[in-house]
């Protein structure tokens, strides 16, 4: 009993370590007080200034774009490899995912300086066009590595047997091979979403003048101190991103239940 | 209709934004303004200023690589042990992502600061005062806060796929808890705890994000030196020649990783 009270209060503390930053944050979305260091009373206009703040909605409207359009991409490629690494042999097999790696082992700083590099002597004009293209490269390996182990579940025979029983080639996919992976798909595209989202360094090699995402506006005002708009913001989307988990953590699990009652 | 040329459209944006750029950072790194071969711009990381840089940045990940391996390793125990489903585990890790980390690390200065959170709590306690802004303390809790979750992962996977029967059988031949654990489950979770340690080392050792905030930009980590010859100072060259000497330490970690977790690919997520 004590050694399980003894885990209890160890976890708890790290958590304590791992959400003490986003309370933080949260509190001071509503404090009155420009100044992050002392408290000013309850206020709730800053959530009413976000939406007449354009700067701040304008970055919000690029981070979430570059992360769809290449959380989208990203999974269009990655699924695509990941179902012919299937047919490879070991070797390529390796390869490929010694390559998909690299992105994902590499510092982040020289990712980010490279692509600056091939930028700009591909001579393409520093904006959203780059920013995504380097999202897309950094996104599909997490998408590998969620598919591609679905990948590898799959049996050739119920593939097979599809043909067999007169699918085509495309028909087999979609109605055998598709609905088995899509776990692994959907969970590639948010794991893929959420990086994209959160990503700062790369973004802020490959973005150029002119564009901000969030983080770079960020980093920005680190410096000059940060509007206190910013703090609304990321509390709004934290909490809306909780509640869709929760319903999605939740929602599932119900039907199932319903499911294998009528059973 | 060949399945492999599925791969062609991947194959194709690898050799052009993974490959390309990295010979790119190559030929930088060893070209000097002119164009011609040097190896000076590798060298200049035996310079005084470079040198130190990058004996601090290894100094100050290879430390939070620890506390963070320390930390994680009986978190990740207990957390295999209980029956919470990995779905309900990976959403908690994950979802501070949610709130942007340049946030969440500004959010540590609030807490830290002379008169923060974390200090008035002391003094309500009666305990001393920390004053770790500015200080490469604070750069070491950044990287833990920051990559602890890169740690739990793996550690969690690893320590999850160990057979219970292993386990079982080890302590009906008369293995005490210390035992067991030194000889069966500790052997057994090495891939998780190798896939963890580069997780967090790599991000640690080439952070300039986490010593610009919490450092106060009087410390100089090795990612900031090469941020700034990118950014501020332009020498590209020079800039590329420490990023190479930088992907050595990558490479070495990345070799190490390879030894130990044969499967290559990972026990990551």
């Amino acid at each position: 009993m004590i050694k399980t009270t003894a885990q209890r209060i160890y976890v708890a503390l790290i958590f304590i370590f791992l959400y003490a930053p986003i309370a933080t944050l949260m509190v001071l979305s509503f404090n009155a007080s420009k100044s992050r260091a002392k408290w000013g009373g309850f206020t709730f206009k800053w959530y009413a200034s976000l939406f007449e703040n354009e700067a701040i909605l304008k970055a919000l409207g690029n981070t979430l774009l570059i992360a769809f359009l290449s959380a989208i991409f990203a999974t269009l490629i990655g699924t695509a490899a990941c179902i012919a690494m299937q047919h490879m042999k070991r070797k390529g097999r390796a390869l490929l995912i010694g390559i998909a790696n690299i992105p994902m082992l590499n510092a982040e700083i020289v990712t980010g300086i490279s692509l600056m590099l091939l930028f700009i002597f591909l001579g393409i004009k520093f904006g959203f066009m780059t920013i995504l293209l380097a999202h897309i490269t950094f996104n599909i390996p997490y998408v590998i590595l969620s598919v591609m182990p679905r990948v590898k579940q799959l049996s050739p025979s119920t593939y097979e047997a599809a043909l067999d029983l007169g699918a085509s080639h495309l028909q087999a996919f979609f109605k055998v091979v598709f609905p088995d992976i899509l776990p692994g798909i959907v969970s590639g595209f948010i794991m893929a979403f959420t990086m994209s989202l959160d990503d700062f360094i790369i973004t802020y090699f490959t973005k150029g003048a002119g564009i901000d995402t969030l983080s770079t506006k960020i980093y920005t005002e680190v410096r000059k101190g940060i509007k206190p708009e910013m703090y609304a913001l990321s509390t709004l989307i934290f909490v809306t991103v909780l509640i869709l988990l929760l319903l999605v953590n939740y929602a599932p699990r119900k039907k199932q239940d319903t499911h294998s009652a009528k059973k | 209709m060949n399945k492999k040329l599925l791969s062609a459209p991947y194959l194709l944006w690898a050799a052009a934004f993974i490959i390309i750029p990295l010979l790119m950072v190559l030929y930088y790194g060893f070209t000097d303004k002119t164009g011609a071969f040097t190896l000076e711009n590798i060298a200049a990381i035996a310079t005084a200023e470079h040198g130190k840089a990058l004996w601090l940045s290894l100094l100050l990940s290879l430390t939070s690589t620890l506390i963070c391996l320390l930390l994680a390793y009986p978190l990740a125990m207990i957390l295999a042990k209980s029956n919470k489903g990995k779905s309900f585990l990976v959403l908690l890790f994950v979802l501070p992502m949610w709130m942007n980390f340049l946030l969440r690390t500004l959010a540590w200065l609030t807490l830290l600061e002379k008169t923060g959170v974390i200090n008035n709590i002391l003094k309500l306690i009666g305990l001393p005062a920390l004053n770790i802004i500015n200080t490469p303390a604070a750069i070491i809790l950044g990287m833990v806060y920051n990559f602890l979750p890169f740690m739990i992962l793996p550690l969690y996977n690893a320590l999850t796929k160990i057979d219970s029967n292993v386990i079982n059988g080890a302590r009906d031949l008369g293995a005490d808890g210390f035992q067991t654990f030194l000889k069966i489950i500790f052997p057994l979770s090495i891939p998780g705890v190798i896939s963890g340690i580069t997780m967090v080392f790599v991000p640690a050792l080439t952070t300039f994000v986490i010593s610009t905030i919490l450092g106060g930009n009087k410390i100089l980590l090795i990612g900031n030196v090469i941020e700034m010859e990118f950014t501020t100072t332009g020498n590209w060259n020079l800039g590329s020649g420490l990023s190479i000497v930088l992907m050595i330490f990558i490479v070495l970690n990345m070799v190490l990783s390879a030894i130990f977790d044969k499967e290559g690919e990972g026990t990551a997520l």
